[in-house]
């Protein structure tokens, strides 16, 4: 086969090319032309089609994700910004956190074991390239309906993916959610989160800079696997073609993960590298293209070099392969015997491939012909930008006046025992251990609190008792209603969570999981959500430090609910200060603080008992929201609160059923007003507190100084959950709550 | 009766890390000459009846639909001699 060279590709102008194959639009491949003077070679064609894809360029989304930094809050705490593989945060005593959640939607959907593995080795890389020690991971999850067949066949393999993967690494996963809904069923969303701590002075960025210093390819062979991959998987539809013109998908292996991670640390430690880049998305081309950009701007790479696994494959190949568990590092010549000894140690594969310079090109050679001459930042960072048009879709004012307030509501007691045994049966509220049981929440021996406490919280290190607490949330129904306003109830409900476990909110990662770019009315819920959400991170003091935009979630025409996963990641000086939610002991006062209204429209109990979907979402109060989260951060700092749980999907009836079932005690409520408001509304900036008698007034006092409505509600104690109201008056045993609660999952699944 | 043989394998692209592990253990055991190990999965099945065409489908797509996992694996059908 002929190598197709720079010489050549400048000597025939004319050839044709499957720019349009590879996904590129006529426009973009003229620009190509016009970048370079000349056609691109094929390699050149690869490296460009699949760096300029959506999911590598963000070309629709960059014009929006820019309120992010103009909008970004003034804060000490952010030592990397958005830009580079992952934000970080300063938590104080010399440490800083770094954090960041991505979509691994379309793999998933076609190989659900495989997809959900890689997407956490991919995470954990991009955690690891800052020079931080990956300490735990969330997974937030979409299904469809949780009895649709094609559930049954992803669910089982997405969640045994993310264990095996997780627990080979040796990392807890400490939360996130799962949530079912019709707009899921084929395209569920595998979103990952990682977390990862270092001091401040090991921050290590993705630059190659000095002439003369060597690009070194360690880690794995790279292999045939998930070519085309990013282009081709994160940009269409599942739709009619079938299983003939699906990519082949990658195949992770953790054990090699797992020591590449300790050899990068110990790299790290040594401190022997200029600059890092995982291989993750679009391989080779990526990250030497990304490399070279940040740096001085020029690098040669001799493509022959790479360690391959598969000796047939082409230089295209090799510049797009996927395959997993490869790092590229930028070191000077005198470190070289020194990382290579390291490696040797490991036991990982480590080859240099080529040398930076400061020729302003990245040059790349096979056989020793000439294959790639180009402008690395044309690559990396100038790709196409696209104000795509967007529009309110025109049934968004019938969905918006389409109220949840006519819809029946129960009215005799057994049929509210029927509505809180339907809810809290429900796949949504249901007990998800079947699930999180299947993740290793505890190794390492940090975790202070996990699933299904409000936050996952581990401490940052063996030697300190500071603690870091992250939180996941996006009720996707509120945002189809208002995508403004369902973005910034995400983040609401991501901050109280952080806060009712007793640390304070810092930093926010998201993950903008969304339909096809090119439809106007999605592009309008992708431009209302992040305006809203940047404007809600500007109110509440927390920057947004990175993420990932996941667009094309879409089966057919029918495009998912708008969901905006926000990440709010906060930190707690004394993990033994925390707050759970279980019920620790009988005669505790229940305390609601915060306010709660007729708040239906979307809710939990409108979608479980009616399907119900219309009206406009809670309205969120950032204010009342951030005096909340003092009020819980003191209580919890000076153990003026015996449990505490935030009050969101489900109201107070969910949030007491659980506190129930964690403490293993019953409840009673005495509710002064409308039985079906206070048990049900979603109202914002809330939560449920159980206080000792000696607790009691410090606590009123201390939410009276922040100006937060608290009301005493109720007591522990029991067997059962009972309600107290004027309307109505009822009670069920906690033997039958723990058997719907918990009986939802394994029924479905456990077969 | 008839015994069929269906063998399952990794496709050729896909990375197998049980067969690299194997390969990696081989060498450190001093089988030097071993260049490369691929792990794959054997079923046997006895059949009732003849083994004729229709047989042969219905073991194909039992291959295609349990057996393997389509997406990353290949498989091969085949008649064993009793």
């Amino acid at each position: 086969m002929s190598i197709d060279t720079t010489a050549q590709a400048a000597a025939t102008p004319d050839a044709q090319q499957p720019w349009s194959e590879l996904g590129l639009k006529a426009d973009e491949y003229a620009r190509i032309k016009e970048i370079l003077g000349r056609r691109p070679t094929s390699a050149e064609l690869a490296m460009y089609s699949v760096m300029w894809s959506e999911h590598c360029s963000y070309k629709s989304s960059k014009v929006h994700l820019r309120q992010f930094g103009d909008k970004a809050p003034k804060t000490d705490a952010l030592l990397v910004g958005m830009g580079e593989n992952a934000g970080v945060v300063d938590v104080g005593d010399g440490y800083a956190v770094t954090f960041k959640v991505e979509s691994h939607n379309h793999p998933s959907y076609v190989e659900p074991y495989q997809g959900a593995a890689t997407g956490i080795g991919g995470i954990v890389r991009d955690i690891l390239t800052m020079g931080a020690r990956p300490v735990a991971v969330m997974d937030p999850l979409r299904f469809g309906p949780a009895d649709a067949q094609d559930t049954q066949r992803v669910l089982p393999g997405i969640v045994a993916g993310i264990g095996g993967y997780g627990n080979c690494l040796g990392l807890p996963n400490i939360g996130g959610e799962v949530v079912f809904d019709q707009s899921y069923l084929g395209n569920p969303l595998v979103n990952a989160l990682c977390v990862g701590v270092m001091k401040h002075e090991d921050i290590l960025l993705a630059t190659a800079s000095g002439t003369g210093n060597l690009v070194v390819l360690f880690g794995a062979k790279t292999g045939g696997d998930g070519i085309g991959g990013v282009s081709v998987l994160a940009s269409e539809t599942f739709d009619a073609d079938g299983p003939a013109k699906r990519p082949s998908v990658q195949v992770g292996d953790p054990f090699t993960e797992k020591v590449l991670i300790e050899c990068c640390l110990e790299i790290f430690a040594e401190d022997i590298i200029v600059g890092i880049q995982d291989l993750g998305g679009a391989g080779i081309s990526c990250a030497t293209s990304e490399l070279a950009s940040n740096g001085d701007g020029g690098m040669h790479v001799i493509l022959d070099s790479v360690p391959l696994r598969d000796a047939t494959l082409s230089p295209e190949e090799i510049l797009m392969s996927e395959s997993q568990e490869r790092m590229c590092a930028i070191l000077e010549p005198a470190n070289l015997d020194q990382f290579m000894e390291i490696c040797a140690k490991w036991d990982v594969d480590a080859v240099v491939i080529g040398t930076v310079n400061s020729s302003g090109r990245l040059t790349i050679e096979w056989q020793g012909e000439q294959i790639v001459d180009v402008p690395p930042r044309t690559v990396a960072h100038e790709g196409p930008v696209y104000n795509r048009p967007f529009s309110k879709p025109a049934s968004q004012d019938a969905l918006a006046a389409n109220s949840a307030s006519s819809l029946a509501r129960p009215t005799s007691a057994d049929e509210f025992v029927e509505t809180v045994l339907a809810l809290v049966g429900s796949p949504n509220l249901a007990d998800k251990s079947w699930i999180t049981s299947q993740y290793d929440r505890y190794v390492l021996g940090n975790t202070a609190s996990a699933t299904p406490e409000d936050a996952g919280m581990v401490r940052i290190d063996d030697s300190t008792s500071r603690g870091v607490a992250i939180s996941t949330d996006c009720n996707a129904r509120f945002t189809m209603l208002n995508p403004y306003l369902g973005a910034q109830l995400a983040l609401s409900e991501a901050y109280r969570n952080v806060a009712a476990t007793g640390a304070r909110p810092l930093a926010v990662t998201n993950c903008l999981n969304f339909g096809s770019p090119e439809d106007p009315s999605v592009m309008w819920q992708f431009s209302e959500a992040v305006t809203g959400l940047a404007d809600a991170c500007l109110t509440l003091g927390v920057p947004v430090t990175g993420g990932n935009v996941s667009f094309y979630n879409q089966t057919g025409e029918t495009a998912i609910l708008p969901t905006p996963v926000v990440g709010v990641l906060g930190v707690i000086d004394d993990v033994h200060t925390h707050l759970s939610h279980g019920l620790p002991a009988d005669d505790l006062t229940l305390i609601v603080l915060g306010e709660t209204k007729a708040e239906f429209d979307g809710s939990e109990w409108a979608h479980v008992v009616h399907a119900h979907l219309g009206g406009q979402p809670p309205q969120p109060d950032l204010e009342a929201e951030r005096q909340l989260a003092e009020v819980l951060i003191s209580a919890a700092t000076e153990g003026m609160v015996s449990a505490a749980h935030d009050l969101s999907d489900g109201g107070l009836a969910q949030a007491v059923v659980e506190m129930c079932l964690r403490g293993n005690r019953g409840a009673t409520l005495n509710l002064s007003g409308d039985a079906f408001t206070g048990l049900w509304s979603e109202s914002v900036a809330r939560a449920v507190v159980a206080v000792t008698s000696e607790q009691s007034a410090g606590l009123l006092a201390l939410a009276q100084q922040h100006g937060v409505p608290a009301a005493v509600m109720g007591t522990s104690g029991g067997t059962s959950f009972v309600v107290n109201s004027p309307d109505v008056t009822f009670s069920i045993a906690l033997d039958t709550l723990r058997k719907v609660h918990t009986a939802t999952l394994p029924a479905l699944f456990d077969h | 009766m008839a015994r069929v043989v269906v063998d399952v394998m990794l496709k050729s692209e896909i990375l197998d890390p049980q067969g690299k592990a194997v390969e990696r253990a081989a060498d450190r055991l001093g089988y030097s000459t071993i260049a490369s190990v691929r792990q794959g999965k054997r079923f046997e099945l006895q059949v009732d009846g003849p083994v004729d065409d229709a047989a042969l489908a219905s073991i194909h797509e039992l291959a295609e639909s349990l057996l393997a996992n389509t997406v990353i694996e290949d498989f091969t059908v085949r008649v064993e001699d009793n």
